[in-house]
């Protein structure tokens, strides 16, 4: 009665078109550039590590990585901290403005990194904090810190008001009641907030690529770089797209359970 | 659950609020005094009044013809991927196990694509689709069909297209899932009893009960579709020739390419504008959603 017949076989073929471009990409970060070049083979038939070598052992290509998570946990600190205390604003009171907040910090999620890569790029030059993962990570707020307090603030309001109350009878102060009661009884939602920051700055290169020049390069701008300065290294490129996916893969897994409510953004 | 009035609520948004205006209001203010200008370089300004704005609205300029055409394109290109990625998205939610391991290594697969960088999505397209090294352009060649995404219009369009139903059709079924999973046991065994036909319980359970998430879904695929950049970037940068140059792609060109500051401020306010008013449209659709179901919930 839930679901629809032959839904096993939808459920598989979806997932095979998911797969198959991945599957591609791994393969042939496995194969040898002569081996991509001549033949097409199914499976790498003389695999190598020597793409993934050269990642690992060239400080150019995993300091790419290293800037990268750099700034993605920055943005995730930032976003969550300042988003909590927002959220339960939004969540418990009403305040002069409240909605046309509401909808404006929704509007800047909406809004088009295309758009803001230039002042973006003129403002931070003028603060001194072009190309610094500070930059990118103040940056990636306009788009994660709307995302937080939306998600957030769907969380809180699933936890009932007389807790609140019942806590201030005891004599808790605001921000102890905030530390020791809310955010444990949150703790899930906090995690689905974080898990979307970091997604969605992990995924993000046009801001993270125009704020940056030389010290802190994202991984996914040298991929670009290093590929077309060296002609075509088609292994090298995949392995390094690999690399890519693996770091989201593991967050998911960690926040598998919550993931479908997560995309919901706490409203189901 | 009544809110109360409580103006000090504003310090606890205070913070958000100062982030975002830093990141938000002071680089839109920059674009509001560059739409207004032109520049020589030598960062000499003059005053240009509402003329940028002109151009871009009148098609028969260069600039109101590239930014009508990519305008179209960008429109043409998100209700496709919408009217592909909606339905196949519920049908994907609806064919979730019900049970077991494989409901979360079904999650993770899904999941998988959404956090894949968007240009290693594109290079992935790139990959895949060329005939010479990908699975996908050798597969099609050698079945006979003429595919090649650098000089075919109609294969570049399909190509795009694919990638963004391969990248954000799972962001719809998780979403519709999350509805889905939010329906009590009790619905379906009353439909049973009353032996109603499958497709009646999708029409009268299901999809009343994803509605509230399937807007929340269309609202981002909506808006991210609309600012798509890097993706079709880095399958196709733009062509061949134009074909398939989005709006932002058409920003960053004239922003970053040729440092036409004016004309690109004043086309980011346009773009910007655009998305604002569709991004309104859906809010109060959604508010007002949200609060006619709540009475119901009560009686319930």
């Amino acid at each position: 009665m839930h679901s629809i017949p032959g839904r096993r076989l939808i459920m598989g073929l979806f997932l095979i078109f998911l797969l198959l471009p991945i599957y591609w990409l791994v393969n042939m970060s496995f194969k040898t550039n002569a081996e991509i070049v001549s033949t097409m083979t199914l499976w790498p038939h003389t695999p190598t590590l020597q793409h993934y070598k050269r990642i690992f052992t060239d400080e150019s290509w995993y300091s790419g990585y290293i800037n990268s998570l750099e700034y993605v946990i920055l943005n995730t600190v930032i976003s969550i901290s300042v988003a909590l205390p927002a959220a339960y604003a939004f969540s418990r009171y009403r305040f002069l403005g409240d909605k046309h907040l509401f909808f404006w910090l929704l509007s800047n999620r909406m809004a088009p990194a295309a758009v803001y890569a230039l002042p973006f790029f003129n403002l931070y030059s003028a603060i001194g904090l072009f190309d610094t993962p500070w930059a990118v990570a103040l940056a990636h707020c306009i788009f994660n810190v709307p995302l937080a307090v939306w998600i957030l603030e769907g969380f809180v309001s699933g936890v009932p008001r007389e807790i609140d109350e019942t806590a201030f009878l005891d004599g808790y102060s605001f921000p102890r009641f905030f530390v020791r009661i809310l955010v444990p009884l949150i703790a899930s939602g906090i995690g689905v907030a974080a898990f979307f920051c970091f997604m969605f700055s992990w995924v993000e290169l046009l801001l993270a690529r125009t704020l940056t020049s030389v010290q802190t390069k994202p991984i996914a701008a040298i991929m670009t770089r290093t590929v077309s300065a060296a002609g075509m290294d088609w292994g090298l490129l995949a392995a390094a797209g690999v690399l890519t996916i693996i770091p989201g893969a593991l967050v998911i897994w960690f926040v598998r359970n919550y993931i479908a409510r997560g995309f919901a953004l706490g409203r189901v | 659950m009544d809110k109360t009035v409580n103006q000090k609520a504003w310090f606890l948004v205070l913070p958000v609020f100062l982030v975002v205006a830093f990141s938000a209001v002071l680089p839109l203010m920059t674009v509001v005094n560059y739409s207004m200008q032109d520049t020589f370089g030598n960062n000499q300004f003059f005053w240009n009044g509402v003329g940028w704005f002109k151009e871009l609205l009148d098609p028969s300029t260069d600039l109101g013809g590239r930014f009508l055409a990519s305008l179209g394109r960008n429109l043409f290109f998100s209700l496709v991927i919408l009217a592909i990625e909606v339905p196949l998205g519920i049908v994907v939610a609806l064919s979730m196990p019900r049970q077991g391991w494989t409901v979360a290594a079904c999650l993770v697969t899904l999941a998988l694509p959404l956090l894949i960088p968007w240009n290693v999505v594109g290079t992935i397209w790139q990959i895949f689709g060329r005939p010479d090294i990908g699975l996908l352009g050798y597969v099609l060649n050698h079945i006979g069909l003429d595919y090649n995404y650098v000089s075919n219009d109609i294969d570049a369009w399909v190509t795009v297209i694919v990638m963004d139903v391969w990248h954000w059709t799972s962001l719809v079924a998780l979403l519709c899932y999350a509805g889905l999973k939010s329906i009590p046991e009790a619905y379906y065994q009353a439909a049973q009893i009353d032996g109603a036909s499958r497709w009646a319980v999708f029409k009268a359970i299901q999809l009343p009960k994803m509605n509230r998430v399937l807007l929340i879904a269309v609202l981002l695929r909506f808006m991210d579709s609309f600012m798509i950049y890097t993706e079709p970037f880095v399958v196709t940068g733009g062509g061949p020739g134009n074909s398939t140059t989005f709006v932002s792609i058409e920003l960053v060109k004239i922003a970053l390419g040729q440092f036409d500051l004016g004309k690109a401020a004043a086309l980011s306010l346009v773009y910007n504008l655009i998305i604002l008013i569709v991004c309104w449209i859906f809010y109060t659709v959604m508010t007002n959603a949200g609060s006619e179901r709540k009475p119901q919930e009560g009686a319930a």
